[in-house]
């Protein structure tokens, strides 16, 4: 809406102020720009997730594996279901937005408010989602072990289906508490143990003579793959990741150095390191972008309930926060594009 | 365009409507990852995943296009957005995933060992 009218005197001259280059008032101009180079800084980030994942493209978390999770299906492998509902909240706020906008070219202050009101709404749902979705990845299904090479290792039952921690591990008579502030040197203290230690996942190991290894590297059904010695014949497919034998997978354990329950900014039991990072990073400054889109919005929505623009008789800046919002759905488009399908 | 009080409602629901089917396919062929698409190679990338990105790319024009309106903005405005960010996206992805690819190789044909 090029032609809309704009707050600044018009009829002054070219040099006073009256130009308006692009046919953009100054406002809706300056929200373009601003948006290029948020774009520009979401694709950096998404470019170095890039980077980090051709990189390491023989042992990247498979997204399928990771994000399973449904309200209220527990145990129930759903893999994309949750994060394509979001998708859809999103991309219906932003319909919601667009009708503000659509009733705030023809001046209607009641229908604006509405709309402004389910877009913050949609919003809000979008950031809880995303909470949710981060619980989950924090808290992990399954765990895994560290070796001392730094590699994660999952665990995997005869026919290749994966095995909890809690489902094998014994529970050997030892005691080891959680070095805390309070309990210790007081100057120093030490992470949440994880609920089962090293020995014991090993213990576990040893007594469930059917459990196998997955390693992080992804087979390839390749000349080499198929001559490896090392993998369990019959269970690797193609693009999978890697399930050792037996007595290979003995070796892994025996290699074991931590146990690894969820996802730090350290470590996380999905594999690549970097991985957990990313998701962290990328997903959480989207999320900051929507919650001051929502915050920004509330503040226009009370304009728009005041009667500020009614007595500017023009709605334009609903435009602008409007622009702001679709670019925040713009790149989860993208970020949803390269974490989750890709 | 142009004219300030002519809805434009059904369009927008036309534009929602569009966006949703290409998400919904997007997600059906995420969990059926069928094999004749996700085996094959174009480009050292597989079917499925071009799929994605073009899906991706297709839906990012609608939205800028239509909820955006980019489509009644100035060709000058559109150029300075659209043109900027493209142009600075490809040229970044090329060094990054190009350098990758090469980093990867050395790793993969160096002594380095990883996992063990």
């Amino acid at each position: 809406m090029g032609a809309t009218v704009t707050t600044a005197n018009t009829n002054e001259n070219t040099w006073g102020g009256g130009n308006e280059p692009m046919g953009a008032s100054y406002g809706k101009l300056m929200m373009w720009f601003f948006i290029v180079s948020d774009a520009l800084t979401f694709s950096g980030f998404l470019a170095a997730y890039g980077f980090s994942r051709f990189k390491f493209i023989d042992n990247w978390p498979i997204a399928d594996e990771v994000f399973t999770h449904f309200p209220f299906l527990h145990g129930v492998p759903a893999p994309m279901y949750y994060v394509a509902l979001m998708t859809f909240i999103l991309i219906f706020s932003s319909v919601t937005m667009v009708l503000a906008v659509d009733a705030g070219h023809q001046m209607k202050q009641k229908k604006v408010a509405f709309y402004m009101l389910l877009t913050i709404i949609g919003g809000l749902i979008f950031v809880g989602s995303q909470a949710w979705e981060w619980k989950n990845f924090i808290k992990g299904e399954y765990g895994a072990i560290e070796t001392k090479g730094g590699s994660i290792i999952q665990f995997v039952d005869k026919t290749g289906k994966r095995v909890k921690l809690e489902d094998f591990a014994v529970v050997l008579p030892e005691e080891r508490e959680q070095h805390k502030r309070s309990n210790g040197v007081w100057f120093a203290d030490e992470a949440t143990l994880p609920t089962y230690s090293v020995a014991e996942v090993q213990a576990g190991f040893k007594a469930h003579p059917d459990l196998l290894v997955r390693t992080e590297k992804i087979y390839r059904d390749t000349k080499e793959d198929k001559a490896n010695k090392a993998l369990q014949t019959g269970l690797n497919k193609n693009k999978h990741r890697e399930i050792l034998n037996r007595a290979e997978s003995e070796v892994m354990v025996g290699n074991a150095h931590l146990v690894v329950e969820g996802a730090n900014l350290q470590r996380n039991e999905y594999g690549s390191k970097l991985f957990a990072d990313f998701f962290f990073f990328i997903t959480g400054f989207h999320g900051f972008h929507v919650f001051s889109g929502v915050i920004i919005n509330i503040i226009i929505y009370f304009n728009v309930l005041l009667g500020t623009y009614e007595k500017r008789r023009n709605y334009e800046m609903v435009e602008k926060v409007g622009l702001y919002w679709h670019f925040v759905d713009l790149v989860w488009v993208f970020v949803f594009t390269f974490f989750y399908l890709v | 365009m142009g004219h300030e009080h002519v809805s434009n409602t059904k369009r927008i629901w036309k534009v929602f409507t569009f966006l949703s089917f290409v998400t919904i396919v997007e997600v059906y062929l995420g969990i059926i990852k069928p094999d004749f698409l996700y085996l094959k190679n174009f480009l050292s990338m597989n079917l499925l995943n071009w799929i994605f990105i073009i899906l991706t790319l297709v839906k990012a024009y609608g939205i800028t296009w239509a909820f955006m309106h980019m489509e009644a903005e100035k060709s000058s405005l559109r150029w300075a957005v659209v043109a900027t960010v493209i142009f600075l996206v490809l040229y970044l992805l090329f060094i990054l995933l190009v350098e990758a690819d090469y980093i990867y190789g050395i790793f993969k044909d160096s002594t380095i060992k990883w996992n063990f």
